[in-house]
């Protein structure tokens, strides 16, 4: 079995097939990385797992998963104005979160060097939006490089963290979903470990850190000047790329991922038609503004393909109205244009409408008959998540408020539960819902927080509520683990990315915030929730139910590693049951199959035994198996 | 260029897309063929719908176009379907696990479960060649993933991809006791 541990830690040069997110991680070696840090969040969190695979006593240099993405900025930047290299990652909208940070760091001069890797997710796969993230780079003056491939995310990293620490600042990476995924035979380098040099080197004396007042002007002059710096450098990096047809008609001007999606919509054009070149940036911003004019220069008509938002759009046009220059100038068509993902049939479709006819007309595919409606995602057999909707949902009303907040729990808004219908970002609930219950008094409301994000935002909403007295419900599902992007620990866990850490209790934590009214229940315990939601929704003031059970995908796994493991099972016992279809239709397991006749089976694949059923059978239809 | 062969895969989440996946590509590769491929991730991890691309030659995206995979891989019967719908190309092929997972439509009483027929039919529609793979002998059902690379191999589905490759691949990917029920299963 080949261990991705020891592929990470190869000396010599050698290639593998890999996705982009491993591939990163290598990088992350060679180019001698000495501190890293990240939040979890779909696309990155596998540059962590591939991290992981290297035993401890290895790894090359320090990783923690911290609180949330501010933190994990913050924590990056004080290692490299130490004068160490030290990366950042973490998913779109982490960026946000760490915004307050972020938006400083171009104004710093950075000893070590800083790279920040986005994971930004056009086409929202994994997101609850599908933010463009180059404003951001924009918005700082922080520049943004952007790979097109797995190969491509590797190179790329490796020169810029050494323009990092050349420029003694921060730059970004950004990737997207279909980068950090996209699989390979990638080429890695050679590893030649340089002996560490860890003297703290940060030097208040020799650079102001202290951006107050008048002091921002000479930083933020210093950023301007660097980009300006980059700008005349660019040619030399190689992060741009012409693929030359001769056509000297039409051009594409793209970034990023569209480049294959475009290359592969050229690549269906029949034998003969003309093909539009194609210009591919790779530094973002700034962008190499002589390369683009003569681009321009060469083509009458250019057309310009951004996933997203119309930044390139919007400058490109500007640079060509300054230079004079007749080129006709392309931009998004309409509002789908700025919406969604790339893909190679997005790609055609979108030249299609610059150069109507480009494209032979494609066969009409009939369609097949009877198709299903799309599978919505949902919780898995025995999470105690279900459990817990189900018998919160009892002890309400039609018309009171659920609110809900980020995680596998977020699943609980759909049928048959709709439990927590209204959503913002990690750690919103209890804000939100301390807004509802403003000047109402006759909707209670309750709202739901995951234990990781408990951590990562949730505790000034939860202030808030304690110091305003807010009448609202918190229900904290903790399943000791924060499960929906992998099973990542968190402060609660007891665990921390190296091994054994302090566990802060969720109880503590609150009681040391000042909620005076809590109280906890295993979540398989149905009665006794509905019980205690009964009661404590018509309490005054802020109230805290501890919802708990542990996540049982991560358990089953680890039990199934362990020798002397058997699966268990429940069945049904057709003699008792009615066909009343509690199981089936409220509470709804994934595990409970339904016949064409209204015969309900247990799927022997999904099924595993955790029980967490049985006491919302009214006939008591769901036995152990045999 | 083109790609010279594209493989979409489909199933739920916690079937093992991921490792069919990941066999496969890594089969391609040992093959010589140039795999590029892509994974879905994320929220349909969870019980929903997980897709996986798969393509072999020059192709620059990770992703198949809709309508132009030469090979359909499904480990479970609805979405065999859908996946026919979508990604099948006129005169490609399809091998699918008849499992059977429900979504919540049916399970509620909404909608009748998907029939095999249908999804033969769907076949028929885009004059593909349809293989169902449903076996009782399995030890683990966590098998079904392989037994459905044996029938691709079985039928030599993909130009240029034989059992050693995947063999090979097993051998990168497994160990033990898992490795050897695993070779069983192709050899069979
Ligand atoms: C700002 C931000 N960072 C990261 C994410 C990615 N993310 C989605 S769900 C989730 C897990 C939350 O874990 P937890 O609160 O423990 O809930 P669980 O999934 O375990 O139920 C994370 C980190 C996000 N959506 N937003």
């Amino acid at each position: 079995m080949k261990e991705m541990g020891s592929m990470l830690l190869r000396r010599e040069a050698f290639s593998e097939l890999a996705i982009g997110n491993t591939a990163i991680a290598r990088a992350m070696i060679e180019a001698g990385v000495r501190v890293a840090s990240s939040y979890p969040g779909s696309p990155t969190p596998e540059i962590a797992e591939a991290l992981r695979s290297i035993k401890p006593a290895d790894r090359p240099f320090y990783f923690e998963f911290s609180t949330n993405e501010k933190v994990a900025t913050e924590l990056a930047f004080g290692a490299a104005i130490n004068g160490r290299l030290s990366v950042v990652f973490f998913k779109s909208v982490g960026l946000n979160v760490a915004a307050d940070s972020f938006v400083q760091l171009p104004l710093m001069d950075i000893s070590g060097g800083l790279v920040i890797i986005l994971g930004d997710d056009p086409g929202a796969n994994s997101s609850q939006n599908e933010q463009d993230n180059r404003h951001y780079a924009k918005l700082s003056y922080c520049p943004l490089f952007e790979p097109a491939s797995a190969q491509e995310a590797y190179d790329m990293f490796k020169k810029a963290a050494a323009l990092a620490r050349e420029l003694r600042s921060a730059v970004i990476l950004r990737l997207t979903t279909h980068v950090c995924h996209a699989k390979e035979r990638i080429r890695f380098d050679a590893w030649h470990p340089k002996p560490v040099d860890d003297r703290p080197l940060f030097d208040p004396d020799s650079s102001n850190y202290i951006p107050i007042a008048s002091a921002v002007f000479p930083m933020k002059r210093r950023a301007l000047e660097r980009l300006e710096r980059l700008r005349l450098r660019l040619p030399l990096l190689g992060f741009d790329r012409v693929v030359d047809h001769g056509n000297a008609k039409r051009g594409i001007i793209t970034a990023g991922l569209p480049f294959a999606s475009l290359m592969d919509a050229l690549d269906s054009l029949p034998e003969g038609t003309a093909k539009p070149d194609l210009l591919k940036l790779g530094a973002v911003y700034p962008f190499d503004e002589k390369l683009v004019l003569s681009f321009l220069r060469a083509h009458e008509e250019v057309k310009i393909v951004e996933e997203l938002d119309t930044l390139l759009e919007t400058d490109i046009k500007a640079l060509a109205y300054d230079a004079g220059l007749r080129c006709s100038i392309r931009g998004k068509a309409d509002i789908d244009e700025l919406m969604g993902e790339c893909t190679p049939a997005k790609a055609k479709r979108v030249l299609e409408a610059a150069w109507p006819g480009l494209f032979p007309a494609a066969a009409p595919r009939p369609p097949v008959a009877d198709l299903p409606p799309p599978r919505p995602a949902q919780m898995c057999p025995g999470c105690g998540h279900r459990s817990a909707f189900y018998a919160i949902k009892k002890a309400l009303r039609p018309q009171d408020i659920t609110v809900a907040d980020i995680g596998c729990h977020t699943l609980g808004h759909l049928p048959p539960y709709e439990m927590g219908r209204v959503l913002l970002s990690m750690g919103h609930s209890t804000a939100t819902a301390s807004g509802l219950s403003l000047c109402n008094d006759s909707r209670r409301v309750l709202c739901f927080l995951g234990d990781s994000t408990f951590f990562h935002a949730g505790l000034p909403g939860i202030v808030n509520a304690v110091y305003n007295a807010h009448r609202v419900l918190l229900i904290v599902m903790e399943n000791g683990t924060t499960a929906m992007t992998g099973h990542q620990d968190h402060p609660g866990t007891g665990k921390n990315f190296s091994g054994d850490a302090l566990k802060l209790p969720i109880r503590a934590a609150l009681e040391g915030l000042g909620v005076q009214n809590i109280r906890e229940v295993d979540t398989y315990k149905q009665k006794e929730l509905t019980a205690m939601v009964v009661e404590a929704l018509d309490e005054p003031g802020f109230k805290v139910i501890i919802a708990r059970h542990p996540c049982m995908l991560k358990f089953t796994r680890e039990a199934r590693r362990k020798p002397g493991w058997g699966a268990r099972r429940v069945q049904i016992d057709q003699g008792s049951c009615d066909r009343n279809h509690e199981c089936v239709e409220r509470f709804a397991c994934p595990t409970f199959q339904r016949d064409e006749d209204g015969r309900v089976t247990v799927s022997q694949d999904l099924c595993i035994g955790d029980g967490s059923c049985r006491q919302t059978c009214p006939a008591s239809a769901i036995v152990p198996d045999a | 260029m083109k790609s010279d062969f594209n493989i979409y895969m489909s199933g739920v989440g916690g079937q093992g897309i991921g490792l069919l996946a990941e066999l496969l590509a890594r089969a391609c590769d040992y093959a010589g063929l140039t795999p590029r491929g892509c994974d879905t991730h994320g929220l349909a991890q969870r019980g929903g719908m997980v897709t996986s691309h798969l393509r072999l030659g020059a192709a620059h995206s990770a992703l198949v176009p809709e309508g132009e995979a030469d090979l359909v891989v499904s480990l479970e019967r609805t979405e065999a379907l859908r996946a026919a719908d979508a990604m099948l190309r006129e005169g490609g092929s399809l091998v699918w696990y008849d499992a059977c997972w429900q979504a919540l439509d049916v399970r509620r009483g909404e909608n009748l479960p998907v029939r095999a027929e249908q999804v033969l039919a769907a076949a028929v529609l885009r004059k593909a060649s349809a293989f169902k793979v449903l076996r009782d002998d399995l030890p683990d059902s966590r098998m079904q993933n392989v037994a459905v690379v044996a029938e691709i191999l079985k039928r030599g589905i993909v130009p240029g991809l034989e059992r050693g490759h995947v063999e090979a691949a097993m051998a990168d990917l497994m160990s033990g006791s898992t490795l050897e029920a695993n070779i069983a299963l192709v050899r069979a």
